[in-house]
Order: structure tokens, then sequence, then C-alpha cells
């Protein structure tokens, strides 16, 4: 029956559901994807963010909350500048971690 | 004849102080309501940022002050002021005179049953940071399941930083207890998925952001930005835990087998009152007042009183014993 | 769980309810769906258990549905609710007692908001003097007509009939209770058990033998949420409230709900049906729905009052399986004759949710 309006899906992530298998894969390639703490630099200098909303950031976060989808469409704004990396007070290999997600997240 | 000091509490403060004190040619006589000696710190198990055994430098300390006077199981009914002592008569009858009472009264780890919506008390699962550390040390804890055990979650900020439960001062220690608690779980539960719910992390001391870096990079500790807002248990006695991921801009949910809670430090209800006795005024967090804030924080505004460690506001270990020595000095000079 | 825990909750959030002499005021929507709760609850208080409750045909609405709706300003249902108080005054009353949990949140915020501006409580006896020429005391006591249930719950139990036990089984009925919103989660301490572990209905239940399920969504809202049921747009998002807390209640099975809230059962009762028409799927046993239940419902029950009396047969969701399990004798055939035998027609049957 319709009664013009339904039941939505609760957006809340549920991480008991989250299959990070794949995220493992770019862990073991690149291991200091964990070592990301969200402080935002390489979002905040990327050339690219303003203009396609990538966020290597929020690339990252998503990915950890099973979000593949949206990570994989943000990547595509990509130019592999590696301004990113230059900023990263981590020290992480942005532009090797970011091969690392497209090689894994595109096998199928 | 060796000059009286009263020291009010046997924590590691008043042990750190009464061994200076030793060393300086005073004779401290230390107080202390429970009947052991090392305060939390003894039922604490290893110590961040190496990992040392908590029991070796109470042990150590213990060693130190052994010449002082040591009443244990004893608390002070009152003190009172004459020309330039302080009279200070005891629980088990004895009063003595000296002309310095240094107060090294401690905190009150934050009851965490107050923060009703975490179920501490309620739901089998749910303990606190000291439950943990009691369980590292003895093994003995039954809602703590080693056979099941795929997923853990540690909550920061519980009782601290919060206007509500009335005590908005950063407890300090608990950021970094928690990543040291995390790693231990890690290292005993390899296949467990750990949690991290966090407002901001403060790993403001030597080698604290090492040991952070550790556990994300070499221990995959998840750090979630978002406080826990409710517990509940689910038909097989697991907590499901609910916070909004701050970052991801999403409430988030995860179900765990067991779920820490980092118990804040809050004023000690004893340490005012007997500071009660003697007039000293607490400060705006509810722990007692120094003289100065920053240039003299181990004097109280009173002559002859003296402060050290947790007393006057969250502290870590280096910090209260180096607060223990630079009041031993300034009860030094006080006497000379 | 640890029961000790709650206890000593439950403990903290004890409340000295006076026992007699209340001026009772009905809730604007409950008449209409639960049509015989308002009646037990006089019938209970003034026949069973003998005490005095005053009512008066002059109250009104207390403006709490407009207040949340955001469509009424605050100073209007201030004035309609000192309105109210000058009623109770006129008529000799202290304790004030509301059917509607809505009515009792919003009596106890104006009155907070009051102590907090008491300039503002001056402008409001002003203003409804002006309006209709009358002055009023402040309640020495506001109650929740659910805490008074729960004040007299032993007594009720005392003189029960049936109870919330499985005649067949002999073992406890697993009850959910469901608490509106406007109880205690904005004033903790003025609810029976606090805001995390309200107790009100817990001791009605554990009172009359039966079980509380405590499941992971319990402190969840209905789902009717005022603006989100009344605006047709957001009934999606009422729906899916409802939806996540009859999810989170599955596993545990249970025989039956009771509320203390207009809203509460109402949505709880008759989204059992919309969600089995959008999903296909029920919550109690055989394709039946689970029964929701006012607790003055529950407490007729109890005492043995005819189902039909109660106006059971206006809930969504069949009540017979509940009787059943409790015992409870009901004639099929009189279930739809209001009094003096007037036929009241027969509902039409849902597709998918079996009732009776």
């Amino acid at each position: 029956m319709d009664f013009g309006f339904g039941i939505a899906p609760s957006s809340a992530i549920n991480l008991d559901r989250t299959d990070l298998e794949k995220f493992e894969k770019v862990h073991d390639m690149e291991p200091d994807i964990y070592k990301c703490m969200a402080c935002g630099s390489c979002s905040a200098t990327c050339p690219a963010g303003r203009f396609t909303g990538m966020s290597l950031r929020k690339v990252i976060l998503d990915l950890q909350r099973g979000k593949e989808a949206e990570a994989i469409s943000m990547l595509k704004g990509c130019m592999l500048c590696g301004k990113c990396s230059m900023v990263c007070p981590r020290g992480i290999n942005t532009r090797h971690l970011i091969l690392s997600i497209c090689r894994t997240y595109k096998e199928e | 004849m060796k000059e009286n000091i009263i020291i009010i509490g046997g924590g590691i403060a008043g042990l750190e102080a009464a061994g200076q004190l030793i060393r300086l040619g005073y004779n401290p006589i230390i107080i202390e309501k429970e009947d052991h000696l090392g305060g939390h710190v003894a039922d604490w198990n290893c110590l961040f940022p190496d990992m040392s055994s908590a029991e070796e430098l109470v042990s150590k300390l213990i060693k130190n002050a052994a010449e002082a006077n040591i009443f244990t199981n004893t608390e002070i009914l009152f003190i009172n002021r004459l020309k330039d002592n302080y009279n200070v008569m005891l629980s088990n009858g004895i009063s003595i005179i000296a002309r310095v009472v240094l107060f090294a009264t401690g905190f009150k780890l934050f009851e965490a049953a107050k923060k009703e919506e975490y179920g501490y008390g309620i739901y089998d699962k749910v303990i606190t940071n000291r439950d943990l550390e009691h369980w590292f040390n003895t093994g003995d804890d039954s809602r703590i399941d080693t056979d099941e055990m795929e997923a853990i979650g540690f909550v920061h900020c519980v009782g601290s930083r919060d206007e509500k439960a009335k005590n908005p001062q950063c407890s300090k220690v608990c950021c970094i207890t928690a990543v040291k608690q995390a790693i231990e779980m890690k290292q005993k539960f390899p296949q467990a998925r750990i949690y991290c719910f966090y407002m901001d992390l403060r790993m403001f001391g030597k080698k604290y952001e090492d040991f952070y870096i550790s556990a994300q990079r070499d221990y995959g500790i998840r750090f979630i930005r978002g406080r826990v807002s409710e517990v509940s248990e689910n038909i097989d006695g697991k907590v499901i835990v609910k916070a909004e991921d701050t970052l991801a801009g999403k409430p988030v949910k995860v179900t765990l087998d067991l779920l820490v809670l980092m118990s804040g430090m809050v004023c000690n209800p004893d340490s005012t009152k007997v500071a009660g006795m003697v007039a000293l005024p607490a400060d705006t967090d509810g722990f007692l007042k120094s003289r100065d804030n920053i240039a003299d924080i181990t004097s109280s505004p009173k002559d002859g009183i003296f402060y050290a460690g947790a007393c006057t506001g969250p502290k870590t270990i280096p910090e209260t014993l180096a607060e223990a020595r630079t009041a031993a000095l300034n009860i030094h000079t006080y006497l000379q | 769980m640890i029961y000790q825990g709650k206890q000593k909750i439950w403990a903290d959030y004890q409340k000295e309810i006076p026992d007699d002499h209340w001026f009772y005021v009905r809730s604007c929507i409950r008449q209409n769906f639960f049509p015989a709760s308002e009646k037990m609850m006089l019938e209970i208080c003034r026949n069973v258990l003998g005490k005095d409750f005053y009512e008066t045909e002059h109250h009104t609405t207390c403006g709490g549905i407009a207040y949340h709706c955001d469509t009424i300003p605050q100073e209007t249902v201030m004035t309609i609710v000192a309105r109210q108080f000058a009623l109770m005054t006129e008529a000799g009353y202290e304790n004030y007692v509301a059917s509607c949990i809505t009515s009792f949140g919003n009596y106890l915020e104006i009155l907070e908001t009051w102590n907090e501006f008491p300039e503002l409580e001056t402008r409001i006896r002003e203003l409804l003097w002006k309006s209709c020429r009358r002055e009023f005391n402040r309640p020495k006591y506001i109650a929740h007509a659910s805490d008074l249930i729960y004040k007299y719950r032993n007594e009720i139990a005392s003189k029960a009939r049936f109870h919330l036990v499985n005649k067949e089984t002999g073992e406890p009925l697993k009850v959910v209770e469901h608490i509106g919103c406007h109880y205690s989660k904005m004033f903790p301490s003025k609810g029976v058990g606090g805001a995390e572990y309200p107790y009100v209905l817990c001791g009605m239940i554990e009172s009359w033998g039966g079980n509380v399920i405590d499941y992971p969504e319990r402190r969840h809202c209905c789902g009717y949420g005022f603006r989100q049921y009344h605006i047709k747009a957001n009934r999606g998002y009422s729906i899916s409230n409802t939806h996540k807390k009859f999810e989170s209640m599955e596993p545990y099975h249970p025989d039956m709900i009771i509320t203390n809230c207009p809203g509460c059962p109402y949505f709880l009762d008759r989204w059992q049906y919309a969600i089995s028409e959008m999903e296909g799927k029920t919550y109690g046993g055989n394709g039946y729905g689970i029964p929701v239940l006012t607790y003055e419902e529950v407490a007729g029950l109890v005492l043995g009052y005819d189902p039909w009396d109660l106006g059971l047969q206006l809930h969504q969701v069949a009540v017979e399986p509940l009787l059943d399990k409790m015992g409870i004798q009901y004639d099929p055939e009189t279930k739809y004759k209001g009094i003096n035998n007037k036929d009241l027609l027969r509902p039409e049957l849902p597709g998918i949710l079996k009732c009776c």
C-alpha cells in the first residue's frame, strides 16, 4: 500500500556491519593509512578540493566507515599533484596511499 | 630532636615529600586513611609512557620514606591553630603538634555510575579504567570474558570536561591512560577491534604523542571523535554504544564485548573536609586553592600549610613527584 | 543486567506523591484514541480506591500540541495553563494531576520558567486577569496520572483478579514499557525513577506479575514527535523511528507494550499496521502485532473489568492473544457492541496484520 511516505533506512554508521577487508588490503600496501589523525591539512591544501569536493581526509574516513562509493567518487577529482604529501604532519606518502586505494578498490 | 612535619595523605605525593624531608633532617609523620600506602597508584598496573611497573614505583617511594612515622587506617578528627603551631588530633587518639602541615590529600576518582546513561553498575560489560587496572593486576573480574573479546571500546572524559557532572576540568591523564590501556588490551586480544571515543586527544606529556602514533600505526586502535551519548545492552548481554562521529557528521553505533569508562579526577571530599578545619579556601574548580597558581602552587594562603600533588588539581605522576620535592624544599626554607 | 544497579538509581528518584484530593485534567486526544482509559482512571481511583478526584468541564487543552508544533507563542500557552491553575484554585484543590504526558511536561516547564523569570509569571497573571478575570495559586504538587497508578499499584495488585502471567505456562509475561518523552527527559527529578531508567511503569509491571524487557532502543521516541507526524511530508521520519524500536524489541518476543503517554500507544499501535503494509512484517506471534495498552487499560484488565468496556476493540492490534495468555474471558460477539448494544460496525480487516 502506498501511504505517500515510507520507512527510511537509518543514516547511522553501524560499525558492526562495516566490512574492512579492502581497507586492510590498502593498509598492507601503505601501513601509514592508520596514522591519519584527520587534521585536514591535505584537504585544505588540495587544489582539486574546491572544485571537485575531493578531500583525502574524508576519503580515509569514509573507507574506515564502509562508505566506499562516496570515497571512490571523491578520488576521481585527484590530479596526483602531491601537495597533500608536502603538508601531511604525519609524513604519510599520500600519493602512494591514493594509488593503493585506487588499485584495491578498482579490482572488481 | 628532629622537627615534626605532618603529612596528610600517604599517596605518592606524601611519600615522596616524606622521603625528601627525611633527607633534609626532619621527622615527617604520614597520616593515611586507607590501610595501605601508595594511594591510587598502588591500584594501577603499568605506567605510561614506558610501561614501567606501578608497584615498583610505590615500593621505592615507601622505602625512601621508611624512617617516617606512618599511621595508616587513621583519620583526622580536627586541626586547630595554636600560636605558631598546628595541633592535629587523630582518630587513634594521638595528637601531634607541628609548625608545618603538608596536604597531600590527592583526588577522588569520579563515580562512573553518576553518568547514568553509560550504565556503569547496570550493564554487565561496562567497567572503569580502575577496574581494568585491577584486572591487569589480579586477573579477577567476572565482567571480562576473555573467550569473547571481539570489540572493545574506551570512553574518554567520563566525568571530566562535564559541567553537568559539575567537573568542568580536564583530568589530564585519561587520554593517555586510554591509549595505554587500549594498547594493552590489543596485546592481550590481537583479534579484537578497539575503539577510543574522544572529544579531543590531549597528548601533552613526554612521549605521549609517540604513544598515540604507536596505538594507531602499530596496534590499529581506531579513534572516533565524538562523545558516547548512550549505552544499552542487547539480548546477548553485549553493550551497544551510540555516539556522533563528528568527523563524518553522522551518528555511529557499535556493539562491544567490553566498554571501559575513563573516570576522571575530581576533588576529594575528604580533602575538602580537612581543609575546612583550618579554613583553607577551595579554588573555582573545587580543588584546594594555592597562593598562586603559577608561581607558588605548593603554598596555601595560610602560613605553615603546604600542598603537593592532585589536591590542587589533576596531575600526572611526574608532576606530582616534582611538586612533592618542591613542597619539601619550600617547607625547609620556611622553617629556616 | 545488574538489577541492583537499577534499584540504586530508582532510590535516587523517588517522589513524595500526595495520597489524595486531586484536581484531574484530561488529555485532548486520549478520549478519542483510548476512550475508556481516563474513565478507568477515575473509576479505579474513586470507586475502587475511594480517593477524591475532581474534574471540571471548563478545562481545555493545555496548548502543548501547538507548542511542540511551533504554532503558538509561549505566552499564550502560559496563559492557557494559568487558566487551568485558576480552575484548580477555584475548585479548592492544590494537587494537580494530568492525564497527558505532554501537559505534565508543559506544566513543569512553565513553572520552572517562572522560577527562573519571575517577571514572566507576573505578566501572565496580568494577561489572565485581562482576558478572563481569573486568578490562580500555583499547584502544591503536579503529578502525572501514571504516578498515581504507580503509587496505588500494590493496592491494585491486592485486588487483582488477573496477573501479567501466562496462564498456560505460569511464566511472567514479557512486557515492554515505553515512557513518554515529556515525562522525565526534561526534568529527570520529576519522574519516578528518573530519565535514563524510569521506574513508573516498571513498578506496575513488577507489582502485577510481569517481567520488564530492557531492549537497546528502550529510550527511543515512539516516533510521534509532533511536527514529525503532523506534517505529512515528515511522516516517513515518524514511522522510521517506530520501526527502529520494533526491530530492536523483536528478539525479545514481547507479549505486550505498556505506555503512559497519549501519543505513544497510538503510534506504537497504529504504525504496526502501516509497517506490516510497507514491509510485510509483523512483530507479535502468528502474524499478529504486539498489543499496546495504556497503564489504565492494564490496571482495568488486572482488576477484572470487561475488555470491551475498556475500549480495547478500538486498538488496531488485536488484544485477544494477550487476553488468552492472561486467561481473561471475553465475548467475541460483543466486541463491536457499544452502550445499550448499539452496533458499532466491524472495521475493515488489514491485508497483512492479523486481527480478530
